[in-house]
């Protein structure tokens, strides 16, 4: 899988909150939720993206709340994957259970800047700056994970595995 | 080699089979919790998986809590969602309104958590259970509905943080202070993916209250899990939230292998010596900005919450009434309390604190998780401020993306609520 698009840069410690307010938690429809992404910090963004845009943040993206509706509201407004130098954990489950693409690479959060094009090889875990043709590193999965990914997320990896109760 | 009690957790929940730090397990699970926020989304995938009956109707939790009693339709929706499944499935811990409470104070108060136990909760305070000797780590609402139709998850077993707690406590300083120290010793993420072991002299001291509200900040850390060795204190608690204590005597014989060995292996050990924290304020807009209250100088506030999953249980009420009794809310200032369940409610009319609140001009409300997360019941209008004993101080985390929230222990914001400002407790 090849991932092709612009980024947008985010700090550390992006929380949760700031991904999608709780005021909007009482629904956990995708379309409506990713309207409200990024809401607070920066209240067009949702309006500004195209469809296929990335967010390259720096550490602890995801941090604070369980809220499935983080990734959820970004998969919704068309982001099409995440890139920080370090995702806060339950984030991460949650990212690789519904299936959205997300990236571990110090170096693309340090060094991607703001607008440029970039292109992500998922398969083998390269990142390139399609702006000065630079290619960043990001760290593979563990195995189980992996699994999960290529399954698809969670759901169909529990089915692929046969752990459903009759 | 030794191992953790986190380890040694998993292993009993993967049929005895040794595990270690590192490894990846898909543990069969104890309690799966969720409320009227993460619920509906598990309750879709659920039916999704293709599941048609949960695991065991006794194992799932479920707990309007966020958005209750029902603030408009869309919650009223979602609530009503999570009661025609619990009703569906036969779900046996299923709280309405009036028999409920913010949900991690409410499942240790019902004698749900044991020393030794495996519990995941689509909510991120889930890890409050730690403080009880369990392992328990939130989780999103897929993986409790991937939960509720197999009875297990998978988890990395994680390394452990030790964090070995000495020395005498100076006045009014309780189990807040210590972990929003512990916080800003290392950062918001300083524990990502670690159990935070919470241990030492002053620990072993620790009444279960201020265990709990250890216990329950870890994930601010990025921790994965909070937990305190099971002892005496513990044993004690678990016995008074049951009718049959015979049972627990002979359960406790079990509980005793759930110690961290001698020679257990920690990715890290911190010495924190108590003596030299003074009472804890975090600034905006991290739980790590902690500082000495008496760094914050000419702070004024309009609202003070007190109350939620961290501090809305009995002793945090009454260290409030201990302040606000014969005093009055500063004009200015909005106080709102929050007893965490119906029990905590009752106990606190009885003990007489309701009354010394109302006097003091300040509200008491219903158990609900509201204005900690900006949901309901409290909210911040631009450029306001609150001191709050919740969780969490992100940007517009209580309300307007320009509003300020201060976290700090019940005795702070009891004070801070009859001067206006943020204040230590002995000036008032």
């Amino acid at each position: 899988m090849k991932i092709k698009g612009k980024i947008w840069k985010f700090n550390d410690n992006i929380n949760t909150d700031e991904i999608i307010a709780a005021r909007y938690l009482n629904t956990f429809d995708e379309k409506e939720l990713g309207s409200y992404c990024m809401e607070d910090i920066d209240k067009e963004f949702a309006q500004k993206i195209s469809k296929g845009d990335i967010i390259v943040a720096g550490k602890n993206f995801g941090c604070g709340s369980s809220r499935e509706h983080a990734p959820i509201a970004i998969k919704g407004c068309g982001i099409s994957c995440v890139i920080a130098e370090s995702f806060a954990r339950i984030f991460y489950r949650n990212a690789i259970n519904i299936g959205l693409p997300i990236f571990v690479s110090e170096q693309a959060s340090r060094l991607l800047k703001q607008g440029e094009q970039i292109e992500v090889d998922a398969e083998n875990g390269k990142i390139m700056n399609l702006t000065n043709q630079e290619v960043y590193a990001s760290d593979k999965f563990a195995d189980f994970m992996q699994d999960i990914v290529n399954s698809g997320g969670l759901l169909d990896w529990v089915k692929k595995k046969g752990f459903i109760k009759k | 080699m030794g191992y953790t009690i986190t380890e040694k957790i998993f292993s009993v929940h993967v049929n005895g089979k040794k595990v270690k730090a590192g490894d990846f397990v898909y543990a069969k699970v104890d309690l799966g919790l969720g409320n009227d926020v993460t619920a509906p989304i598990a309750i879709d995938q659920f039916y999704k998986l293709g599941a048609k009956k949960v695991y065991d109707n006794k194992k799932v939790v479920l707990v309007p809590d966020h958005f209750t009693p029902a603030k408009d339709i869309k919650s009223a929706t979602q609530a009503k969602i999570l009661r025609d499944f619990a009703k569906k499935q036969k779900i046996k811990h299923y709280y309405e309104i009036g028999r409920m409470g913010i949900e991690h104070a409410l499942l240790p108060e019902l004698g749900l958590v044991e020393p030794g136990k495996l519990i995941i909760g689509a909510d991120s305070h889930t890890c409050t259970y730690g403080a009880l000797g369990a392992f328990a780590t939130g989780v999103g609402s897929t993986d409790l509905a991937a939960c509720w139709a197999t009875g297990s998850c998978w988890f990395k077993v994680p390394q452990t943080m030790k964090f070995v707690y000495k020395g005498k406590f100076k006045k009014w300083v309780c189990g807040k202070d210590l972990i929003l120290f512990t916080i800003g010793k290392i950062g918001v993420d300083g524990a990502l993916y670690k159990a935070m072991e919470f241990s030492g002299p002053v620990i072993e001291q620790l009444p279960v209250d201020d265990r709990f509200t250890m216990a329950n900040m870890a994930i601010e850390a990025g921790g994965k899990s909070g937990i305190i060795a099971p002892d005496k204190i513990t044993y004690n608690y678990v016995k008074a939230q049951t009718a049959d204590r015979k049972i627990i005597d002979k359960k406790i014989k079990k509980w005793e292998q759930f110690l961290s060995d001698n020679d257990a292996q920690y990715e890290q050990v911190f010495d924190i010596d108590v003596s030299q924290i003074e009472p804890q304020v975090a600034l905006p807009h991290l739980p790590s900005n902690s500082v000495s209250v008496n760094r914050v100088k000419n702070i004024t506030i309009d609202q003070v919450v007190i109350g939620s999953c961290t501090n809305g249980r009995i002793s945090d009420l009454r260290i409030a009434a201990k302040i606000l009794k014969g005093k009055k809310v500063h004009p200015s200032v909005r106080c709102i309390i929050f007893p965490a369940t119906q029990a905590i409610y009752l106990q606190a009319m009885k003990e007489g604190l309701l009354e010394i609140f109302v006097n003091a001009n300040a509200v008491v409300s219903t158990p609900t998780c509201g204005p900690c997360l900006g949901g309901h019941m409290g909210i911040l209008a631009k450029g306001e401020r609150a001191i709050a004993t919740t969780n969490r101080n992100f940007i517009g985390r209580m309300g307007h993306p320009e509003s300020e929230v201060y976290l700090s222990s019940p005795a702070v914001a009891a004070a801070s609520s009859v001067t206006g400002k943020i204040i230590h407790p002995d000036n008032v």
